[in-house]
């Protein structure tokens, strides 16, 4: 389990990276929590600085746009879907739920 | 309609071939391309591609399902476009099309009577990509000629490669015309700032060579930049020549419309070669050729203009360690405002003004601030696909 951050540093709207080998980028959207694969499949980008609009994050370099539920992407330039990540909360703080086996997947 | 040939299989064909399935086109789509390579994405050739950390297969733009809905001849140039009959006239045969849509994009400039030269080089194909890629050895001097985004982005990666860098660039500041002066100025500080050197106002006189080697690089002044690989980042020619004797207007590329159809309604041209509008506007950039692919195709199915194109001006280029982001189309004399940081940062956004609106946004190393900022400022751009 991976800590994101606090509930409170993480408004509606925004976003958080957790680095790491695979980094994970962590959304409120609009209140939901979502969590994805931090690098968009098209080229070398961090969606966690990408826009977000709906449950959709737009790539902030070529404008790929994913579905934060399922990964998908739904218009080029990406083809490949990122991985989704589970999201808890415990005590006003963000986890993803990350393990070892997960991320040698 | 029952036939639709894509001339070209670049960024613009590929999307041109996607778009008519995705715009519910059910008919024959015949893909035709010069090169030998299913479409490929361009912008790595100069970065990861170039460097050797991106493989062939993640510069594919077609997938298996895109191409099981195609037909694809490769290796095959198109000679002639008769618009009486809409045959093409193909290296390989003809063909019958009762819609065209022309994506050939253009030629590399290449520095006058250099092609027999070993050692020097253009860079827009991917097998241009290969054959520099092979020069780029442990102690190579590189001289670039031309300091644009594909001159900057390959002195970038050599530099990344550890080789000894010049970049010339013959007007006093580069890429000036994209971004202005005073943006230019500063996006051109990073070739020094990363040990590369700029020399601006250097004008090519000719190259030295021995045994058809290059071993220089002659400028006006008599200096002579010794180099062991020189490449020329000088522009294109958009590939019009085989239209000759077609009917289609040509200047500065294929003339359409403002929904990018051509004199003929079942022809639309779309990417580097489109000069579209009452001024023939070409823009010579990814995000132009596959927003065009759209329109044009919409158009195209149409049989008349439904859509018309409406440039974002987005242009993005990655040199050394930063990210340059453009939206929107700035003018020379526009006053440039920072919105965050400044010029001498490693990371700023700023704003050009025109007659009290703000007419583009650009973003050094802050793509999240760029993607707000150009929400706030411009229209927000339609989304691709």
């Amino acid at each position: 389990m991976l800590r994101a951050c606090t509930v409170d540093e993480l408004p509606p709207g925004e976003s958080v990276r957790i680095a790491g080998p695979e980094p994970i980028a962590v959304f409120n959207a609009d209140g939901e929590l979502y969590a994805i694969g931090d690098t968009c499949t098209h080229q070398d980008a961090s969606l966690a600085g990408g826009w977000l609009e709906g449950c959709f994050v737009e790539c902030p370099l070529h404008a790929a746009l994913f579905d934060l539920r399922t990964g998908m992407p739904s218009c080029l330039p990406a083809k490949q879907p990122v991985r989704t990540y589970q999201v808890q909360v415990e005590e006003g703080v963000i986890y993803v739920l990350a393990d070892a086996a997960e991320d040698a997947a | 309609m029952k036939t639709v040939a894509i001339v070209g299989a670049s960024l613009a064909g590929a999307r041109a071939a996607q778009e008519l399935r995705a715009q519910g086109f059910d008919g024959r789509v015949v893909l035709i391309g010069e090169e030998p390579h299913l479409p490929y994405d361009r912008p790595p050739l100069s970065k990861a591609f170039l460097a050797g950390t991106a493989a062939r297969e993640s510069l594919d733009l077609l997938d298996a399902d895109d191409l099981a809905s195609l037909e694809v001849r490769l290796g095959t140039r198109a000679e002639r476009l008769d618009p009486a009959t809409g045959r093409l006239v193909l290296s390989d045969g003809e063909l019958e099309a009762d819609g065209v849509v022309l994506a050939t994009g253009g030629r590399a400039r290449a520095l006058p009577g250099t092609e027999a030269v070993a050692g020097v080089h253009v860079l827009r194909t991917l097998d241009d990509a290969l054959a520099l890629r092979e020069e780029l050895v442990p102690g190579a001097r590189v001289v670039i000629v031309g300091g644009g985004f594909i001159g900057a982005e390959v002195a970038s990666t050599c530099q990344g490669l550890g080789l000894d860098v010049t970049v010339l660039e013959a007007l006093p500041t580069p890429m000036a015309r994209v971004l202005g002066p005073e943006l230019g100025s500063i996006c051109a500080r990073l070739h020094g700032r990363n040990g590369v050197t700029l020399r601006c106002g250097a004008s090519v006189a000719g190259l030295t060579a021995v045994s058809g080697r290059v071993t220089g690089v002659q400028l006006e002044t008599g200096e002579n930049l010794p180099a062991d690989v020189v490449v020329a980042g000088i522009g294109m020619v958009p590939a019009v020549e085989w239209l000759d004797g077609s009917g289609l207007a040509i200047g500065n590329g294929v003339r359409t419309d403002s929904g990018l159809v051509t004199s003929l309604a079942n022809v639309v041209a779309a990417g580097d070669v489109a000069a579209y509008g009452p001024a023939g506007i070409r823009h010579e950039h990814w995000t132009n050729a596959t927003e065009q692919a759209s329109v044009a195709v919409a158009n195209l199915l149409a049989g008349q203009v439904v859509r018309e194109y409406q440039p974002s001006g987005y242009v993005w280029s990655d040199q050394y360690s930063g990210t340059l982001q453009l939206a929107g189309h700035p003018a020379p004399d526009d006053e440039v405002r920072y919105a965050e940081g400044g010029p001498d940062d490693d990371s700023f956004l700023a704003t050009y003004h025109r007659d009290g609106r703000t007419v583009a946004v650009f973003g050094l190393n802050n793509p999240r601030g760029f993607g707000r900022l150009r929400r706030q400022a411009l229209r927000r751009p339609m989304p691709v696909g």
